[in-house]
């Protein structure tokens, strides 16, 4: 008998271990900037799967955080755990805390539907819902409760503005949403979002099915827009990052290895392979 | 000994054969579905052939009328059929829309037991569902007030539940095919689950929702057998009028296109016998354009879509 299928289910050999552990010490030095997010000794489950291993980070307000790092290592997961989307899906645990401006966003007494109000987010493909321009606006405002036409207007006009997207459709608002670009489709959510007058936008790779003059426009936004709001940007894309985001967080296989101010990370990481990634060596 | 890596060289005899099963088979397939469409063929040319010259203008507007039966119509079998169908929806469209909706997002023991409940009752032969609706509900009305009992409500009830389980399964399915990606962007935007259903979920699937009510309609236009225990045959409008409007009287028995066929084909007048033919045309029909609506009602959402 050959042995053939049970050589082939054996795991490769485990690649070379970190030296350091960089997620104590996860805090970008920005004294200045007041922290918004802080999440401390996160783990999180998929059933059995420990896919984030104790998560140490602190976001500071009112700037671009990227978070970086090869296919599946995990960014998304801990992106969807601030705005608790990963409750959506069965069989999923999370230990350690997170909080919001200073509150546990996973307290007993926090209403899930409050904190998504407070941290918006967008998604890898524009996902507008099959209505008319205007009323994808308004979906998040009604919601929540504004029913008054003349505010449901200005809110529109608003954030489209602060979208970049007003100048192309202020002409066609009562037409569906599906009629625009894929590029347009995607500042159509983050108008949506900014709609609910959020303080955290997550993005999830919010370019990686746009074209590159959307993706421009769409970085270009993320500069306007991040005086007023806290994002924080999963990317694919290196280049991406390091020209939108001010602090950079590297995962790997669930760890974050290593954050720090931007430059840091793409000039003199201190992880080794933070650096083999960030120069390209792997992922 | 394991040698999967040889490839087996196809012998030359053993294609052919394979083709020529091929051909077997395919043709096989087309000539069930030309039974199938000639079966259909025929129901219809002697369904009209014996039925569409009793067709007239009297057909839909006249009553019975027994001394010249040439003379008499079928006009309250088809609004009693009307009434019965917009009852049947006013129990089974709410029931099994909301139904459909917990299907898809419940899961757990009492979940499955639903399903599994569902399936039972989909199963059920449509005239132990009338048996049930006569034993629960007209039977016991005809005890307290003898002479009541049956009555378009009863008929209504019956059929009603007849179509909960075929909406909940359909509204299921096709629920489940909405992206996930539309639900975390309402859920995204601090929508509850409900919110997301009813004004994302619900919306994006309307046309596939229409068109499982339409086909469920169009299965209970023509049921006979919950009738028979429940609405008894009328041979006039009743109605009486609430703030001035003419309305129908739900306690009343009524008629129905199935039931009076039944009736008149089992009859010795051969006038009834072409009444019977002409009343199956005219139900054939409203089968035909619920069906129709139900395919327009699909073809419309894609075309939204784009
Ligand atoms: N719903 C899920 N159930 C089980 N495992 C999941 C699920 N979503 C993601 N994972 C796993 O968690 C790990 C991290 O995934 P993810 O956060 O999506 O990675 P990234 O966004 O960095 O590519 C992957 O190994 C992935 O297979
Ligand atoms: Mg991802």
């Amino acid at each position: 008998m050959t042995n053939i299928a049970s050589q082939d289910k054996q795991t490769p050999p485990a690649l070379s271990r970190p030296v350091v552990n960089a997620s104590a010490a996860a805090t970008a030095n920005r004294p200045d900037a007041k922290s918004k997010i802080v999440a401390k000794d996160v783990d999180f489950y998929y059933g059995d799967f420990h896919a984030l291993k104790k998560i140490n980070i602190v976001v500071p307000e009112h700037q671009v955080t990227a978070l970086i790092g090869p296919s599946g290592c995990g960014k998304s997961t801990f992106l969807r755990t601030l705005n608790r989307m990963n409750d959506l899906i069965d069989g999923t645990r999370l230990t350690g805390s997170i909080t919001l401006d200073g509150a546990d966003i996973y307290d007993r007494s926090r209403e899930v539907v409050g904190l998504r109000k407070q941290v918006g987010m967008v998604f890898q493909k524009p996902n507008p819902f099959p209505m008319t321009i205007f009323d994808n606006i308004c979906y998040g405002p009604r919601i929540h409760g504004i029913r008054n036409r003349k505010l449901l207007d200005e809110v529109v006009e608003r954030t489209l503005r602060g979208a970049a997207l007003w100048d192309e459709v202020k002409d066609k608002l009562h037409k569906s949403a599906f009629a625009l670009s894929g590029g347009q489709q995607q500042r159509l959510c983050i108008a949506r979002v900014l709609a609910v007058e959020p303080d955290v936008i997550l993005m999830d790779e919010p370019c990686s099915a746009l074209d590159p003059n959307s993706t421009f426009r769409i970085e270009q936004l993320m500069e306007d827009l991040r005086g007023h709001y806290t994002i924080v940007i999963v990317t694919h894309n290196m280049q991406q990052a390091a020209r939108v985001s001010q602090q950079t967080g590297f995962f790997l296989r669930g760890e974050l290895r290593e954050f720090d101010d931007t430059s840091t990370i793409f000039t003199n990481p201190s992880d080794e392979e933070t650096e083999a990634y960030v120069s390209g060596r792997f992922g | 000994m394991v040698n999967n890596t040889t490839t087996v060289k196809p012998h030359r005899s053993n294609v052919t054969r394979r083709k020529i099963a091929n051909r077997i088979m395919l043709t096989l397939c087309m000539l069930a579905s030309v039974a199938a469409v000639t079966v259909l063929g025929l129901v219809l040319f002697f369904l009209i052939s014996k039925g569409f010259s009793s067709i007239n203008v009297k057909f839909f507007t006249q009553l019975p009328n027994h001394v010249d039966e040439k003379a008499g119509g079928m006009s309250q079998s088809i609004y009693g059929t009307l009434v019965l169908l917009g009852l049947a929806s006013v129990i089974g469209l709410p029931l099994g829309i909301l139904g459909g909706i917990y299907q898809l997002e419940a899961k757990g023991k009492f979940a499955s037991a639903v399903r599994f409940f569902t399936d039972v009752l989909n199963g059920i032969p449509s005239i132990v569902i009338g048996i049930f609706v006569y034993a629960v509900w007209v039977a016991p009305i005809a005890k307290l007030h003898p002479g009541t009992g049956y009555s378009a409500f009863a008929g209504g009830f019956a059929l009603g539940i007849m179509m909960i389980p075929t909406i909940m399964r359909t509204t299921e399915e096709i629920l489940k095919l909405v992206p996930f990606s539309m639900r975390e962007a309402s859920l995204g935007l601090g929508a509850t689950r409900w919110r997301t259903m009813w004004s994302v979920v619900l919306p994006s699937a309307r046309g596939g929702v229409i068109t499982g009510i339409m086909l469920a309609l169009a299965r209970i236009a023509g049921e006979t057998a919950p009738l028979l225990f429940t609405i008894l045959g009328n041979e006039f409008f009743v109605t009486h009028k609430v703030y001035g409007i003419k309305v129908p009287t739900l306690t009343a028995p009524i008629d129905a296109l199935p039931l009076r066929i039944y009736n008149y084909a089992t009859a010795v007048d051969p006038e009834q016998q072409r009444m019977a033919w002409a009343g199956a045309v005219v139900l054939i029909t409203l089968i035909l354009v619920l069906s129709i609506a139900a395919r327009a009602a699909t073809r419309g959402k894609v075309l939204e879509e784009k």
